[in-house]
């Protein structure tokens, strides 16, 4: 771990196994509660893997620390994905988990300050860059050099507040603060596109001051390159539009509207957690560890 | 009584002093830092003011983010949209994630009576009695305001603070103890006692002086807090007066006179009780004095108000 408590910055090659053990912790753990958001968290499991492993300044050991980065998780429903990450970074015993969504349990079907390593309680839609806008002006104000990250969901920016936000993002000129769009073009309905169309979303952003990268969310090479580049313009937040499949990693649940929130059959989980134990063997192929 | 300035002045006077004491302190506002007659502070302390335009949602999301970072922050906006639009993000960024905003909802009640609906706030003590881990203040007169504003800076809860904008009377004598949760006996009386809120407690003292022009002896508390309610002082009150009467410029549902009941009846108390406030119908428009007095919030208005209650109680 250096200095900035990161954790050590790994290989793209232990990045995307990470990707595929998270998928399969994420899956245990919807089934084992019973409930979860399936698809939103298979779809933004390689953008928290990349925060967490390779970008943020923020640890178990410098969480109570001024200078920390901030992580705030807008879309707070994929809370599952989350969890599994900040269990993994050490925040707390991966067992705790075991108790999610249980009588009176911090492991709560959304994310809250009760649990070590979140920042801010999510879940309502719409709040979550309001609240990156305070922390990142504070930033700005005192003078600190910690980022603010957020991630809302493609669906999530139906609800207005979030361009109220926006407007204030652009207007204080935060560009201490990284917005990411997990952009699966699904929302519980149906495509977002057929409930309230949201494009041309990279114009809508540049157009509210933001500057814009699109990459593909699910690619963790490309999202260690495009992380890398922000803060993408001098005084102006950055916004990362990323182009995710919701339920990445198990072709059944892949881009299918109806896993937004099911939970898998005693079946279906075997098939997925084979598949995707098959993507980590052939993984290790590759990486020459097998 | 010696008539003071608004509360909303205060305030704002209140706020300068202590910013300049502080500099963790902010004020976060909707484009109403003139309704809030923060335009001084903002010249004098532009460091400290942070202006988020005509969005109240975003008011309070971007005053939970400051706040979670350990500034001190009074997030301010007309109390009307402050606590409906915005009602999500006070439940969830604020009282949910327990960081301690303060809320103020200026010109509170029917305050912008004139304006319409739109702009009176009417359902505040309603919709945030309903939010857990809020608490909620009235201040009656300059020295409330002065010292819940003070008391806001190092409160650690979430907190909601509302007044209006017409100069109110003094109320209370030199070296008054003032404790958010901690009701003020301003009179005590065995006949009637009126336990009012905010604007409308300087009314209930002068009604006071009326009732006791008759022989009647009256009592009147100014709760200053809703939540948490001082509920040993409501007790008393029903133990040591024949009859209670709530007043408040608010909705009759879900304020403080539904309060007062629900702890009486709670515990057996069924005092002749009577709840003043707006009722629940198309509200009429005016100046707050007008609809103050078109609803009976006046001197006169409550002194009948008591006698017909002690009648109605004398031929049970």
């Amino acid at each position: 771990m250096d200095s900035n408590h990161r954790c050590e910055k790994l290989s793209l090659a232990k990045l995307e196994r990470k990707s595929i053990q998270y998928r399969k912790n994420v899956l245990s753990m919807i089934k084992k509660a019973n409930a979860g958001h399936t698809g939103g968290d298979l779809s933004c499991v390689d953008i928290l893997n990349v925060l967490y492993n390779y970008v943020l300044n923020v640890s178990p050991e410098n969480f109570m620390d001024l200078d920390r980065d901030r992580y705030i998780h807008s879309k707070g429903h994929s809370v599952e994905a989350l969890y599994t990450v900040l269990a993994d970074r050490g925040f707390f015993p991966s067992e705790e988990l075991d108790t999610l969504n249980q009588f009176q349990s911090h492991f709560v079907g959304h994310p809250t300050r009760k649990v070590f390593g979140v920042e801010h309680n999510t879940g309502a839609l719409g709040h979550g860059l309001s609240v990156s806008v305070g922390v990142a002006l504070a930033g700005k104000m005192d003078g600190r050099s910690y980022r603010v990250y957020t991630l809302l969901g493609d669906g999530e920016l139906q609800e207005g507040s979030n361009w109220e936000a926006s407007m204030s993002a652009a207007h204080f000129g935060l560009d201490n603060l990284v917005v990411t769009v997990d952009r699966n073009t699904l929302q519980i309905t149906g495509r977002t596109e057929e409930v309230s169309s949201l494009e041309p979303l990279a114009d809508k952003f540049t157009a509210f001051g933001y500057a814009v990268r699109t990459v593909n969310g699910n690619d963790v090479a490309a999202l260690v390159e495009i992380f890398d580049q922000a803060p993408f313009e001098k005084g102006k937040p950055s916004l990362i539009l990323a182009r995710t499949t919701k339920g990445k990693g198990v072709s059944f649940i892949e881009d299918q509207a109806n896993w937004h929130h099911r939970i898998p059959t005693d079946e279906e989980l075997t098939a997925a957690l084979t598949e995707l134990q098959a993507a980590e063997e052939a993984r290790q192929v590759q990486d020459g560890t097998r | 009584m010696e008539l003071g300035r608004p509360n909303l002045e205060v305030f704002a006077d209140t706020l300068l002093e202590l910013g300049q004491q502080n500099k963790e302190l902010l004020v976060v506002t909707s484009d109403s830092r003139g309704s809030g007659k923060l335009v001084s502070f903002g010249q004098k302390l532009p460091g400290q003011i942070v202006e988020v335009g005509i969005a109240e949602q975003n008011l309070v999301g971007i005053s939970a983010g400051l706040a979670s970072t350990g500034k001190i922050v009074f997030a301010v906006s007309p109390a009307s949209f402050l606590t409906a639009r915005a009602l999500e993000q006070i439940k969830n960024d604020v009282a949910y994630s327990d960081i301690p905003v303060k809320v103020v909802g200026i010109s509170a009640g029917v305050s912008y009576g004139a304006l319409g609906s739109t702009h009176h706030s009417l359902h505040d003590f309603a919709a945030l009695q309903a939010v857990n881990n809020i608490d909620i203040i009235a201040p009656a007169d300059n020295f409330e305001t002065r010292e819940v504003i003070k008391a806001a800076l190092t409160y650690p809860r979430p907190i909601y603070i509302r007044f209006g904008r017409k100069p109110m009377y003094h109320l209370h004598k030199r070296g008054t103890a003032f404790e958010i949760g901690k009701a003020i006996i301003l009179k005590s009386g065995s006949d009637v006692t009126f336990i009012a809120t905010g604007e409308t407690v300087s009314r209930a003292v002068i009604a006071c002086v009326l009732l006791e022009e008759q022989g009647i002896s009256c009592g009147v508390v100014s709760m200053h807090t809703l939540k948490p309610l001082d509920e040993g002082i409501v007790l008393d009150a029903a133990r040591g007066s024949r009859a209670i009467i709530t007043v408040e410029e608010h909705s009759v549902h879900g304020g403080l006179g539904s309060l007062c009941a629900s702890l009486l009846l709670q515990r057996g108390l069924c005092n002749p009780f009577k709840i003043i406030g707006i009722p629940d119908e198309y509200t009429v428009t005016g100046s707050q004095v007008e609809i103050f007095e078109y609803y009976g919030i006046t001197p006169e208005g409550l002194a009948q108000t008591a006698c017909q209650l002690l009648e109605e109680e004398t031929f049970k």
